[in-house]
């Protein structure tokens, strides 16, 4: 099937890696992050590049599906797998809550009330010492196991947020393609002729945030279990900052580009290493760098660019403009 | 057989009035238009008849779909109504500055006007279930109708934001065709086109309403107005200052007073 290649071929190359290299730090420690990333990134992605709603509150979300994981097995010994899903419980009631009236305010206003959230929340973090165990965060933390499969090594987790991150790949790539996809698509063109169309827009906004929210909610419980600790430095609005950044450098309205933006900014700080001291700045400057020259992000202008390179090697093959 | 019912319809901005008392009925299964010099009111009248304004006062009441009496509980009443709403009651619309959903294709563009005849919800989507493949196929098809029927099929997968002014025109009325509504307003379908399209505009309005959807139409080109319309009302100041076909419009000394001046 055409419209998923792209999506086999990606699954293809993330569960043959550690194949190769099996004890690879790249591989399965900071690509355990980078499959988390893509988890938030993917979700944020049909939120802001799809629907064009700005959230700068997004880790918000990781962080309540993370610390409800965290507080519901260690202070009352519940299932893992249960205390993930009452965070995505939580999450959904939340998330549903804040959305119908923070997501009628539309551009800076929208950005505002997210990221109010965001703090909000990570202030709750801080100061309910008793259950969170405030600043000093939350440890032992029981982790995952799968009817009896414990998930306690790096490239047992590997494949646990890998496989998961493809699960959200492939939810992101049926929806944009369904019909609820087309209204959250048309709703970012144009608001008031979706409406016309016989769509619900705020209703449709909702339902995308709460399932970016929900989605988030996971990843959160998988860093929680994964770490066997948190702490609320984790779901700052730094982080939330972080995620948008992943969007917008991969592309836009691409879940292709959210995955390759969220790789691309796990890897980049531990390649940056090698610079020491000047890491931050190099980082700085590569990001600013890509988005004057590359505004669309880096995925979609790399493969508009991949496209121009085809057609002056091969013109006679598909010849400018004569495709109809 | 009467679609839409206005009665008594007001509505001002600050302290001017946009629509005063205004009353019309429309037939089904014409081509209506609405005339007036800039500011007459037009593109108010649409937006309150498509929910974007609120009425100040007045009532706008729609025939529902197989309601076969002429009766006031077979309409709905379309006052307090939220846009989506009043689209599922069977009213689209084009825009006259265009409201294209340029980060799609033309194909999707269209296969978003068939919202309404689709019914797959959130979560089979994101599983992409058997049904909703199947649903995604008939849609395609659909639209792929909707789109020859404006004669825009070769155009079908190219991007919005690549099409000449003329197909993007007909691409709106394409999209709002293709919702299947009993009552298709097109705001200056006509505007910024050249005689040839906007000839080849008005058989497709034509040809629309012998496809059974009544239009109702508002326009600044009289040559298509007096072409393809079947009765013409005429606004001045918000006010109504006639009404009958084109013909009597034509010869009628109020109208060619009030558009063309005291000299004429």
């Amino acid at each position: 099937m055409k419209r998923l290649s792209g999506f086999y071929l990606l699954s293809l190359v993330a569960l043959i890696l550690p194949q190769i290299f099996p004890d690879n730090y790249y591989l399965t420690v900071v690509g355990v992050f980078a499959a988390l990333h893509i988890i938030l990134a993917v979700g944020l992605n049909l939120l802001m590049g799809y629907c064009g709603q700005i959230s700068l509150g997004h880790a918000a979300f990781f962080g309540l599906g993370a610390y409800s994981s965290a507080i519901l097995t260690t202070r009352y010994q519940l299932d893992p797998w249960l205390a993930m899903i009452s965070g995505m419980v939580l999450v959904f009631i939340i998330a549903n809550l804040i959305a119908r009236p923070i997501l009628k305010l539309k551009g800076h206003y929208l950005a505002m009330a997210t990221l109010g959230f965001g703090i909000i929340v990570h202030i709750i973090f801080v100061q309910t010492e008793a259950l969170s165990g405030g600043p000093d965060g939350l440890g032992d933390i029981p982790t995952l196991s799968i009817a009896g499969w414990a998930v306690d090594s790096d490239i047992r987790w590997y494949y646990v947020t890998t496989i998961s991150a493809l699960g959200s790949i492939l939810l992101s790539l049926n929806l944009i393609a369904s019909r609820s996809g087309r209204a959250i698509r048309a709703v970012h063109g144009s608001e008031f002729a979706a409406q016309m169309m016989g769509i619900n827009s705020n209703k449709t906004k909702v339902m995308v945030f709460v399932f970016a929210a929900v989605l988030a909610s996971f990843a959160g419980s998988l860093f929680a279990y994964q770490q066997n600790f948190v702490s609320p430095d984790s779901f700052s609005f730094f982080f939330s900052i972080e995620l948008v950044t992943m969007v917008v450098l991969g592309g836009m309205a691409s879940t292709y580009g959210a995955v390759f933006g969220a790789i691309l900014l796990t890897f980049l700080p531990e390649l940056l290493i090698v610079f020491e001291d000047y890491e931050m700045l190099v980082y700085g400057a590569i990001l600013m760098l890509v988005m004057i020259f590359m505004p669309q992000g880096l995925f979609i202008s790399l493969g508009h660019q991949l496209t121009q390179l085809k057609k002056n090697y091969w013109p006679n093959k598909k010849p400018a403009g004569d495709q109809q | 057989m009467n679609l839409l019912r206005v009665k008594h319809l007001e509505k001002s901005f600050g302290g001017v009035s946009a629509i005063s008392n205004l009353s019309f009925d429309l037939p089904k299964g014409i081509v209506f238009s609405v005339i007036g010099p800039n500011g007459a009111g037009k593109t108010t009248l649409f937006n309150m008849l498509c929910g974007f304004y609120t009425p100040d006062q007045g009532s706008i009441i729609f025939k529902k779909e197989n309601a076969e009496y002429d009766k006031e509980v077979m309409y709905h009443s379309l006052h307090n109504m939220a846009t989506h709403q009043i689209a599922a009651c069977g009213i689209s619309r084009s825009f006259q500055n265009l409201q294209i959903f340029f980060n799609m294709t033309a194909l999707e563009n269209v296969m978003v006007g068939c919202h309404l005849q689709s019914s797959s919800r959130f979560l089979p989507s994101l599983l992409r279930l058997p049904s909703v493949i199947k649903e995604e196929q008939r849609v395609k098809q659909q639209a792929l109708n909707a789109l020859a029927f404006c004669h825009l099929d070769h155009l079908a997968n190219e991007m919005a934001d690549s099409l000449a002014y003329g197909d993007l025109k007909r691409l709106e009325i394409a999209r709002a065709l293709a919702s299947k509504p009993q009552l298709l307003m097109l705001d200056e379908p006509a505007a910024g086109l050249n005689d040839t399209e906007t000839q080849q505009m008005s058989h497709l309005i034509r040809k629309i309403c012998a496809s059974g959807v009544t239009v109702l139409l508002v326009e600044h080109n009289m040559e298509l107005v007096m072409t393809s319309s079947d009765q013409i009302l005429v606004l001045n100041f918000g006010h109504l200052l006639a009404q009958g076909t084109p013909d009597e419009i034509q010869n009628n000394p109020v109208v060619v007073k009030a558009y063309l001046g005291e000299d004429i």
